[in-house]
């Protein structure tokens, strides 16, 4: 350019005049694409960063690939293992499951306690040390305690906890505070939900932990780091053959180990969260800014003629309102990545709640910026070039005179129009929305799209609330479940079900098995319940609960997908314990289940085909709440119970995780919805307005009011947000059903329901919102100066 | 301002009167003065001229009478009731009931039909014409139902007139109506504005930049600087059919 800087600087000028005169609707773009940029950073982001601090502390402490358990294997096995080909670490160990007693509650604790090596650091699962020290050798009592169940109950180096372990009481003295890759997560086998006080982990030094459960010169699992390239499913299998003899039920890789694979389900989900949402959002916000940017450049068209009369070229005008646009766009990156990224920091706090990692730190990746910034800036600017292109086309004196009237003749023939019954206001709206069906089809969109959001992102408290729902009212309606350490006879259920406070009992059998069907292979747990079980059950897909017949299995639905059975096919089953038969058995049905995964027989049909006598693991019971503490006190010194599972807690503590940290990630998506609809709406009026001020300037003249002449305005959009309130909702259910199927884990499987309220809270922001934003251009209209707008100018 | 009588025209009292009707644009260095203490007396029912270098001040002075802006200073009296002190509701009502405006760019509705247009001020006016009616004042009887985009400059205009008369205005108000029509369309909707002068008795208010068009009037008003320089009363009115331009 040859040009004096003096017209550069006229120009730049101008550029900062116009964008303080249309501050309120640049503000306005700039949010709808701020939503779109910290959605997706902030998805897109904690994905990798708790990818990528899981993957670092897996990595440092060692986490294991397999775990093979075994009743009681001789300590020179582990030679043999360290042999096997692919294996480049492995370590014996001994884990007993364990009750705490906690003077900070009347609960019982359940948890386990596992060993460390007497001498040297072990070589695989490292424990991260918060505070203090490992066991001393020799010391028997000595214990280092997770820091999660330490921090619940506000336990420190030198405290002691009372602790039954395969049914011996000891006294542990605490010596150390550590977090574990192995309890990342933690959480009681066979629970839904963390609860950092009823969950307890404490390691001892080997020896010490050996003499306490008859465990010397034995161990009770071997914990193994695969070489890199190893495979899985071979060294599984070369565990599982060396260790069988010894009582093995199986070994097991990460996708089966209760931390990591509820770490995975979690990041799966916001994997998909992340997938989906955001970009649901960056699109709708693109597609917005590019119809606004669009007509905000059309009702500029006289100030481009006025540029070209100066004498600037076509790309100079195209160029300068680029600009324009292009300062816009990065207003709104900018507020899009600072707000991503502090929500990003604020949610990985909240992820350390429940994620125990010794470290999470928020980082979007360069590419994250990188693809927000291209689709922002694209959106923007492919907007704003064609309308420019067009704008810059006209011929200066054209561009400046006031533009013909648009043609209504045809689109007007609607005969609805003509109802004479119709005010003449009422008419012009008619008229406007038919003459420009497309522009009323995109406001339309852009306001069902934030519904549909609203109601996509709402649905989760829906389909969670059904979940507990049916999971916890239907299916598991026991208050407790009591787990004996081994398979006992029936005079040990018995012996709880007489206990004071307990309502009501039912004995269960649960053995661990693997299912195979063709090649797929899955291992689950057998339960054995009485016929018609009124405290634990299944249920189908209408809520009714399925008793499993005679010599019949009944299946998870999501088990029986996964090995590809339905109703009526033969499934060959192996137990795992006991001694351990092989059999083939029919799959009489499938239930449906929300939560966990298994398979149910008739207790007498398990202890059949395990070819035992009237065995049982333990208990369910329904249990008299003002009884519950005395009852708890008995369970805790009875030397039979491995655990108590406390049901109703966990439904508590479910209900108050989700509103925590559903509740904020809800908040966000809502707010965001909120935003891109308050930016449809308010610039779809304001633009309105700026194209239609002549028209409504000569209302005024001819003695309309304000209020008649915020009709026509305002009766037009509010029209078309009615319109759009059916679409949004079909949408939206559209977008809960997509939602429910990919978010449905091994873990959670997400039910589509959504609740009417939850419709009608959508409708009522989105109307809200149409509302405020009427309200703001409302003012535009009471300050329209008559006599400026009748001008020939503008 | 109280609700003003509906008097009937004459009974010798002026339809404006104006003392030292000042406007003052922006502030401090800024300020500009379009009106300098404008002082006139308009009487009912003449066809007046207004004519006036431009940015002399004739928008500004035909705007606040027409309560479409308010003064900064001096006083409006409208049939004898100061206007000056009229808030936004008052004025609304003043447009409605007594005046009718007809502007250089027509602004019509473009989403409605010259009848609809039309209809849009009967439904709110209080003892209408039919839009037929108005619009046959005009000669538009066969234009009835096109839509602005559908008429020439000429029929756009003599809409906006019709428009402006269907209430039976007190005052008319014309700024520039002819500025964008070729001649011969311009004279047709002279013809129009003297018709309705004539058969409604309107006093109406002409601004035009065309002296020629000065010869129609009953009273010329020349502007200049904020001011009025000179008020001429004509003693011989011609047709609009025998002038040109
Ligand atoms: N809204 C406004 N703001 C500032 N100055 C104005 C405004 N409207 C008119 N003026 C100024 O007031 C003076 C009179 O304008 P106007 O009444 O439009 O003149 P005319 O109609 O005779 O051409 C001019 O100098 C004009 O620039
Ligand atoms: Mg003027």
């Amino acid at each position: 350019m040859t040009g004096p800087l003096a017209w550069f600087s006229a120009l730049d000028r101008k550029l900062v005049r116009d964008l303080w005169r249309m501050k309120t609707q640049a503000l306005a773009i700039g949010f709808v694409i701020a939503a779109g940029v910290s959605v997706h950073l902030l998805a897109a982001g904690m994905f990798s960063s708790l990818e990528e601090t899981r993957r670092a502390y897996y990595e440092r402490y060692l986490f294991a690939d397999i775990w093979a358990p075994a009743v009681r294997a001789p300590d020179a096995l582990i030679a043999e293992i360290r042999a096997i080909e692919g294996v480049q670490a492995a370590e014996a160990r001994i884990r007993m499951p364990a009750l705490f007693d906690m003077d900070t509650m009347s609960e019982p604790a359940t948890g386990e306690v596992i060993s460390l090596p007497d001498a040297g650091e072990s070589s695989v699962n490292r424990l991260h040390l918060a505070r203090g020290r490992t066991p001393a050798y020799g010391q028997r009592d000595e214990a280092v305690v997770l820091q999660a169940f330490a921090d619940a109950h506000g336990l420190d180096v030198g405290d002691t906890v009372p602790a039954t372990i395969y049914g011996g009481r000891s006294d542990l003295r605490i010596v150390g505070v550590a977090l574990s890759p192995e309890h990342v997560y933690a959480i009681a086998p066979g629970e839904l939900v963390p609860d950092d006080r009823l969950f307890g982990v404490m390691w001892m030094g080997r020896r010490a932990l050996a003499r306490a459960v008859d465990q010397d010169g034995a161990f009770n699992e071997a914990v193994v780091r695969l070489s890199r390239g190893a495979s899985e499913a071979a060294v599984i299998a070369e565990l599982d053959r060396i260790l069988d003899p010894y009582g093995a039920p199986g070994a097991y890789g990460r996708s089966d180990q209760i931390s990591d694979a509820f770490v995975s389900s979690e990041m799966d989900q916001l994997g998909t969260m992340g997938r989906v949402l955001p970009p649901v959002f960056l699109l709708v916000a693109a597609f917005l800014v590019n119809v606004v940017v669009g007509r905000m450049i059309a009702v500029q068209r006289a100030g481009i003629g006025l540029m070209k009369a100066f004498g600037y070229g076509d790309w100079e005008v195209t160029w300068h309102y680029l600009k324009l646009v292009g300062m816009i766009a990065l207003l709104g990156l900018s507020i899009g990545a600072a707000t991503g990224a502090w929500l990003g920091h604020a949610m990985a706090a909240l992820y350390m709640e429940y994620f125990r990692f010794p470290f999470l730190v928020f980082r979007a990746s360069a590419t994250d910026y990188a693809v927000v910034a291209a689709i922002a800036l694209a959106a923007i600017l492919g907007g704003a070039a064609f309308a420019v292109r067009r704008a810059a086309a006209l011929n200066p004196a054209e561009a400046m005179t006031p533009p013909p009237p648009p043609d209504y003749s045809k689109a007007a023939g609607a005969s609805l129009t003509r109802l004479s019954a119709l005010d003449q206001q009422t008419r012009m709206i008619l008229r406007q929305i038919i003459r420009w069906p497309w522009r009323a089809g995109l406001t339309v969109a852009g306001v069902a799209a934030s519904g549909a959001l609203l109601v996509g992102t709402l649905f989760f408290t829906d389909a969670i609330d059904a979940m507990i729902d049916t999971s916890f009212s239907v299916a598991n309606r026991q208050d407790m479940s009591v787990a004996f350490t081994e398979p006992r006879s029936r005079a040990a259920f018995h012996a709880i079900a007489r206990q004071p406070g307990v309502m009501a009992a039912e004995p269960y059998r649960s053995v661990p098995v693997r299912l195979r069907q063709g090649p797929a292979e899955e291992r689950a747990a057998i339960i054995g319940t009485p016929l018609d079980a009124r405290l634990s059950r299944l249920v189908d897909a209408r809520g009714r609960p399925v008793s499993p017949p005679p010599g019949g299995l009944v299946l998870t639905d999501d088990l029986a997908a996964r090995l590809g059975v339905r109703a009526g096919d033969i499934i060959a089953v192996e137990a795992a314990e006991g001694r351990r038969p092989s059999m083939e058995m029919p799959v009489s049905a499938v239930a449906t289940s929300y939560v966990g995964s298994g398979a149910r027989m008739e207790i007498g049909d398990l202890n059949r085909v395990m070819g035992e006598g009237p065995l049982v693991s333990g208990a369910y019971l329904s249990v008299d709440p003002e009884a519950a503490d005395a009852l708890y006190e008995r369970l805790k010194n009875a030397p039979a119970v491995a655990g108590v599972g406390l049901q109703t807690l966990a439904m508590e503590r479910l209900q108050e995780m989700m509103d925590e940290n559903l509740g904020t990630s809800l908040f966000v998506f809502v707010t965001f919805a909120g935003l891109i609809a308050l930016g449809v709406v308010y610039n779809s009026v304001r633009i309105s307005y700026a194209e239609r001020q002549r028209e409504l300037a000569s209302l005024r003249v001819l003695g309309f009011s304000r209020m008649d002449v915020s009709y026509i305005l305002l009766g037009e959009i509010a029209l078309l947000t009615l319109l759009a309130l059916p679409v949004g909702a079909a949408a939206g259910a559209g977008l809960a059903w997509y939602l429910a199927q990919a978010m449905s884990s091994e873990m959670f499987r997400m039910p589509f329901v959504i609740a009417p309220s939850t419709f009608g809270f959508a409708a009522l922001v989105v109307l809200a919102i149409t509302a405020g934003a009427s309200l703001l251009v409302r003012r535009q209209i009471d300050r329209l100066d008559m006599a400026e707008a009748l001008k020939t100018g503008e | 301002m109280k609700p003003v009588e509906e008097s009937p025209a004459a009974q010798g009292r002026p339809c404006f009167v104006t003392r030292g009707l000042t406007k003052v644009y922006g502030s401090g260095p800024a300020a500009v003065q379009a009106l300098r203490g404008v002082d006139i007396e308009l009487p009912e029912g003449e066809m007046v001229v207004v004519l006036g270098a431009s940015g002399s001040g004739k928008s500004t002075f035909l705007n606040i009478v027409g309560g479409l802006d308010t003064a900064t200073a001096g006083q409006v009296l409208f049939r004898g009731q100061d206007m000056s002190r009229a808030n936004h509701r008052e004025l609304t009502r003043y447009r409605r009931r007594h005046v009718g405006f007809v502007f250089q760019f027509y602004n019509l509705m473009p989403s409605l039909t010259a009848r609809e247009n039309v209809a849009l001020v009967t439904e709110i006016a209080e003892n209408p014409l039919t839009p037929e009616d108005a619009l046959a004042l005009v000669g538009l009887e066969q234009r009835l139902d096109h839509f602005p985009a559908q008429m020439s400059g000429g029929e756009q205009q003599r809409v906006a007139i019709a428009r402006a008369i269907a209430k039976q205005p007190s005052v008319l108000l014309c700024d520039e109506p002819t500025g964008a029509l070729d001649s011969a369309t311009g004279i047709r909707v002279l013809e129009a504005l003297k018709t309705v002068n004539d058969d409604l008795g309107a006093t109406t208010l002409l601004i035009t930049h065309n002296a020629s068009i000065a010869s129609i009037a009953d009273r010329v008003v020349i502007f200049a600087d904020g001011n009025v320089r000179e008020v001429r009363t004509n003693t011989q009115k011609k047709q609009p059919k025998d002038i040109s331009w």
